[in-house]
């Protein structure tokens, strides 16, 4: 039960994006189409999962005045495993996330779940964690992407509807990000105001 | 088991474990991702050289580097055989002006430099403005279709500076460097034709 509201907490009430508002960078960067958004989170989900594991069953091993270090090389060697593996086996993605997929290293999301959650929990704990960390990152860039995509370029998964040119330029465009997030959030806000 | 204390001896010994660790994984992981990611490599080489071959089934010859003046970069032709006969060309071309930066093409000419089609290899363009340039010029409608026309007849410019061609909405730039590789691929191909 306790495990299953860890998963549940991920996603939905400390949602990364929509609640702690953690991980902008690749959330604003990599949102311009719904397809790029899910392989960007699926990406972070697997490493999430990955050193939340590894952290947690090495915790009682890294002194706490060496931590951070140790965790970034953790997280960095994951990375560079998701990158390798993305441009042997999925050159067309590795193509379209490109600059991003390194720079999940640096994602704030996996050094904080690491920090706040990995260190302190169980194995299994974290790995659920992780799970549904990753699980709210993911859904939270795909329905920004998705958004975007529909408004933006008129299709969605690469599906068109409308016409070439008829889509709305600004929310491919880096402003596009901010306001769709912004408006996404402030739908969440109010929904969980009236509930509560 | 306790945690371990921050004792110099601890931190060095923890950080150096797992730094050794993480990097036999990641020695691991590369040797595995190699030969795959050469093919992933060559076999998009080889696709976007097939897909725009002026004819179907062209043996393609050995490769020539052609050198321009004021270019910093050969440009690589693929020489289309069909029963021992040159019949046109693949031709692996660039431009350093685009909006951000390089974009690499591969364009097909039959033996009159008539152009049948071509690929955008590599591009950092704007996504949702710039990168349409992978699918603007092929698409048939107004005069912004490239295929069967001939940079030796045709002006490859666009139409706001004087040229036959319309930019893509918003993109005028990648536009212009776009049709600026088809320019110099055009000329590779003449030099390469009186060298032979």
């Amino acid at each position: 039960m306790n495990r299953l509201k860890i998963l549940f907490n991920g996603i939905l009430k400390e949602n990364p994006i929509f609640v702690l508002l953690i991980g902008m960078c690749p959330t604003l960067a990599t949102t311009t189409s719904a397809i790029n958004a899910l392989g960007m989170g699926l990406s972070t989900t697997f490493v999430l999962i990955c050193s939340n594991i590894v952290i947690a069953a090495l915790k009682n091993f890294i002194p706490d005045n060496v931590r951070i270090p140790a965790f970034v090389v953790i997280i960095a060697s994951f990375v560079t495993i998701v990158q390798l593996v993305m441009e042997a086996y999925v050159p067309a993605l590795y193509a379209s996330l490109g600059i991003y997929i390194p720079l999940i290293v640096v994602n704030c999301l996996i050094l904080a779940r690491a920090e706040a959650f990995a260190n302190k929990n169980t194995i299994f704990d974290s790995m659920f964690d992780g799970i549904g960390m990753g699980l709210g990152f993911t859904l939270a860039l795909t329905i920004l992407g998705g958004v975007r995509e529909i408004l933006g370029s008129g299709s969605l998964f690469n599906l068109k509807f409308i016409g070439d040119n008829d889509g709305i330029l600004i929310f491919v465009l880096a402003p596009g990000a901010f306001i769709t997030l912004g408006y996404i959030i402030a739908l969440i806000n109010s929904l969980s105001k009236k509930k509560s | 088991m306790a945690k371990l204390d921050s004792s110099l001896k601890n931190m060095v010994l923890s950080l150096s474990l797992i730094s050794f660790v993480a990097s036999a994984v990641l020695a691991v992981g590369f040797s595995l991702t190699k030969e795959p990611i050469i093919k992933a490599q060559q076999k998009k080489q080889q696709d976007a050289i097939h897909a725009v071959m002026p004819i179907k089934d062209a043996k393609i010859g050995e490769k020539v580097e052609i050198k321009l003046d004021g270019k910093p970069d050969a440009f690589i032709i693929y020489p289309a055989l069909k029963d021992g006969e040159f019949a046109g060309a693949a031709i692996q071309t660039y431009s350093y002006e685009g909006y951000a930066g390089k974009i690499e093409v591969m364009v097909g000419l039959d033996k009159d430099g008539t152009i049948s089609n071509y690929t955008v290899l590599a591009a950092s363009e704007t996504p949702g403005l710039g990168s349409k340039i992978s699918e603007w010029f092929k698409t048939t409608k107004g005069n912004q279709d490239i295929r069967g026309k001939n940079p030796g007849k045709d002006n490859f410019i666009v139409k706001k500076d004087g040229g036959d061609f319309d930019a893509i909405t918003a993109s005028t730039i990648s536009s212009r460097a776009f049709l600026s590789s088809i320019r110099s691929a055009f000329e590779a191909f003449k030099k390469y034709k009186e060298q032979k």
